[in-house]
């Protein structure tokens, strides 16, 4: 009885001895490391830390734009080259912050950062995958890509200067299309989004006169609601007869909502299509966007452009610390560029066109090293 | 052995301390790093993220006055429509319905509390924004209600059914659980004896309930309410959903877009690459964690005086 009681207290003591160095650990390091129970530190355990020594898993991170299509890549090329990709779609701010703090081996973004910005976060940029926005209506009666929209128009209905469907403009374009005179309910996105980017910069491309509200991932929207992500905008488009708004093509398409047709750069009427999208991919000037590759894809010239198209970017540190997991990745990437179309049009992508790509590989990627050897090929 | 019984008692001591002030340290340090982080947007902004509306990345201007609006006004909401319902099932729980009954329904209200958020944001969407949309506001508008200011919609939307009203009609059922559940339990604790004596002196049972069980609860009451309250000030993904996330223009009415502080910061944080935007929005965190605490503040004052007034009595 008496030694039990002993070695009880002496429990207590070892525990109390080793809990409050621990305590003191946990909440002095914000975030970081943690000391196990016996003094040891612990494994990390967090998904986000790479191994140095093992290039059979790639870590990723960054836009949610391109997320299902990295994520079939990668199971997809796990049964080619048995690399493991894993990728976590935490928003493009986010990819950009991992891959400056090296904690993952790319990162992703739907926006392309400018050259300046590169030098200065020691990164490479490529353009990975090329998608279309498209805008969705809801009005009865009116059929997908029946209604006909000018880059003026499209602009000044989003900043709240044409206001209803029965605005003489728009019926001038639409004849025999039968518009209500109800007011037009804009839909936009809530939350900062690639998509927002690609409108945005659309419109101060095509109808700058018009759209003066200038354009980034989230911007100060003169009207409308704000829904949240692409299934928040589609959700209050459907409840609203009478609205308008923007999301992903491969959404608008797997919903089956009623989409626009716009006039492009050439003055040719189209209809979004992975056509359309790879026509503006392959018209854009890339040769002229070197070294950053930075390239704004909307309202491209081309009669089978689709205007409102952008491409989602890979981000890589310049300066490798291992040969072999530098090289790991841009395997991973040739594979995609030269084998992953069809896995890009199953998910209604467009794959980046052979020509970008061989500018990639001749420009971009030399400039990937290990203490001053390139890493490819 | 009586040296080791002495160990005991000063090792537990410490340990409590430590446990104890880990919980002072993660609150202060918490306070700290939101200063810190939002040092840039207090200097660089200085009263503009207070005092104006315009929330413009592009410009970078960062003014957040819609935001504190819509978090107090969808909040109001909540608290309006919550409270008294939730008053009225504690008492009908405690006073009214048989036992049996009413351990079924307080498992049932204890059950919503345990809904993620998330559930109420799609249920929102789905359910309560086309019927606000189609049913509710078309019915206000027949109505003299409708030409109200507050009630009547601004002009540049129709249909009302992502709104400020819409939040906080979700976050009433969302707070409805927590300030029923703490009601319940305190209006249970009014002793039996106390109630007897007032139907004894020939009380009928509202006023038994009115003047006995409430008062005697009332402090308990109150702390229930702001339970309630500090989760609709900060409930943040079924507001994303449901607010209509208009960042740029005061409300002119309970059924205009709007935003919420927390809804702003969910929302805008992951694609928030200006360095001044993610300053911004840490310092958006820290005013809610401001609101809450001076709320806390409040709430403790006025149980003060309430027990003070009733003679110490919890």
């Amino acid at each position: 009885m008496k030694k039990s009681a002993r070695s009880w207290r002496l429990v207590l003591l070892v525990a109390g001895a080793l809990a409050i160095p621990a305590l003191a650990l946990a909440v002095a390091g914000c975030g970081g490391s943690t000391a196990g129970a016996n003094g040891t530190p612990a494994p990390a355990i967090s998904g986000f830390t790479p191994q140095p020594m093992s290039a059979d898993t790639i870590l990723g991170a960054g836009a949610s734009f391109p997320a299902p299509l990295y994520m079939k890549w990668g199971s997809d090329y796990n049964g080619v080259s048995g690399v493991k990709l894993n990728y976590q779609s935490i928003g493009s701010g986010g990819g950009i912050s991992a891959i400056e703090a090296k904690t993952v081996d790319f990162g992703a973004s739907d926006a392309p950062l400018e050259q300046a910005e590169l030098e200065a976060k020691g990164l490479a940029q490529f353009p990975m995958v090329v998608g279309g926005v498209v805008l969705v209506v809801n009005l009865d009666g009116v059929a997908d890509g029946q209604l006909k929209l000018t880059p003026d128009l499209v602009a000044g209905i989003f900043i709240g200067a044409v206001t209803t469907w029965n605005d003489p403009a728009i019926v001038k374009l639409n004849p025999g299309v039968k518009l209500p005179s109800t007011k037009i309910n804009v839909v936009h996105r809530s939350d900062g989004s690639g998509t927002t980017w690609i409108l945005t910069h659309y419109m101060t491309d095509a109808a700058g006169s018009v759209w003066t509200a200038g354009a980034d991932k989230e911007i100060a929207w003169p009207v409308g609601v704000g829904g949240k992500g692409n299934e928040g905008v589609a959700a209050s488009v459907q409840q609203l007869s009478g609205s308008i708004g923007y999301v992903e093509y491969a959404y608008a398409k797997q919903t089956g909502m009623t989409t626009a047709q716009v006039q492009n750069k050439a003055g040719q009427w189209v209809k979004p299509s992975i056509a359309s999208f790879a026509a503006a991919a392959a018209n854009a000037d890339w040769q002229g966007s070197l070294p950053s590759m930075y390239m704004v894809l909307v309202n491209q010239p081309g009669a089978e452009t689709w205007p409102i198209t952008g491409a989602s970017f890979i981000l890589v540190q310049k300066d490798q610390a291992d040969a072999a997991r530098g090289k790991a990745a841009l395997e991973l990437f040739d594979w995609a560029y030269t084998s992953g179309a069809d896995g890009a049009t199953v998910l209604d992508y467009v794959a980046i066109p052979a020509n970008v790509y061989e500018l990639v590989q001749s420009d971009v990627w030399p400039t990937i090293t290990v203490s001053g050897t390139p890493v490819w090929p | 052995m009586i040296r080791s019984v002495r160990l005991g008692d000063p090792i537990f001591r410490v340990l409590a301390t430590a446990c104890g002030l880990a919980l002072a340290v993660a609150m202060f340090g918490l306070a700290g790093v939101l200063v810190y982080n939002s040092w840039p947007a207090i200097s660089g902004l200085g009263t503009s993220v207070l005092t104006t509306v315009a929330w413009s990345p592009v410009d970078h201007q960062y003014g957040a006055l819609a935001a504190l609006a819509g978090t107090f006004l969808s909040t109001l909401v909540a608290m309006v429509i919550a409270v008294p319902l939730a008053l009225v099932i504690a008492l009908l729980l405690v006073e009214l319905v048989h036992p049996a009954v009413a351990r079924v329904v307080g498992t049932a209200i204890e059950m919503l509390a345990a809904i993620p958020s998330i559930i109420f944001g799609m249920v929102g969407i789905f359910v309560i924004v086309p019927f606000i949309q189609d049913k509710l506001v078309p019915w206000l508008m027949t109505t003299p209600l409708g030409s109200l200011p507050g009630i009547k919609p601004g002009a540049q939307f129709q249909g009302g059914g992502l709104s400020i009203f819409t939040a906080g009609v979700v976050l009433a059922f969302m707070v409805l659980p927590y300030i029923t559940a703490v009601s319940r339990d305190v209006l249970k604790m009014v002793p039996q004896v106390t109630k007897e004596a007032g139907y004894g002196m020939g009380s009928t049972t509202w006023e038994v309930m009115h003047k006995i069980s409430l008062r005697y609860a009332n402090s308990g009451i109150v702390g229930a309410v702001f339970i309630g309250l500090g989760r609709a000030l900060g409930e943040t993904m079924a507001v994303a959903f449901l607010i209509g996330s208009l960042f740029t223009s005061l409300p002119h009415s309970l059924f205009d877009p709007g935003t919420s502080i927390a809804s702003l910061i969910a929302l805008t944080f992951s694609e928030a690459t200006d360095k001044i935007q993610v300053s911004a929005l840490i310092e958006l965190g820290l005013i809610l964690f401001l609101i809450t605490v001076v709320f806390q503040i409040l709430a403790q004052a006025w149980l003060r005086r309430v027990q003070r007034s009733t003679g110490g009595r919890a």
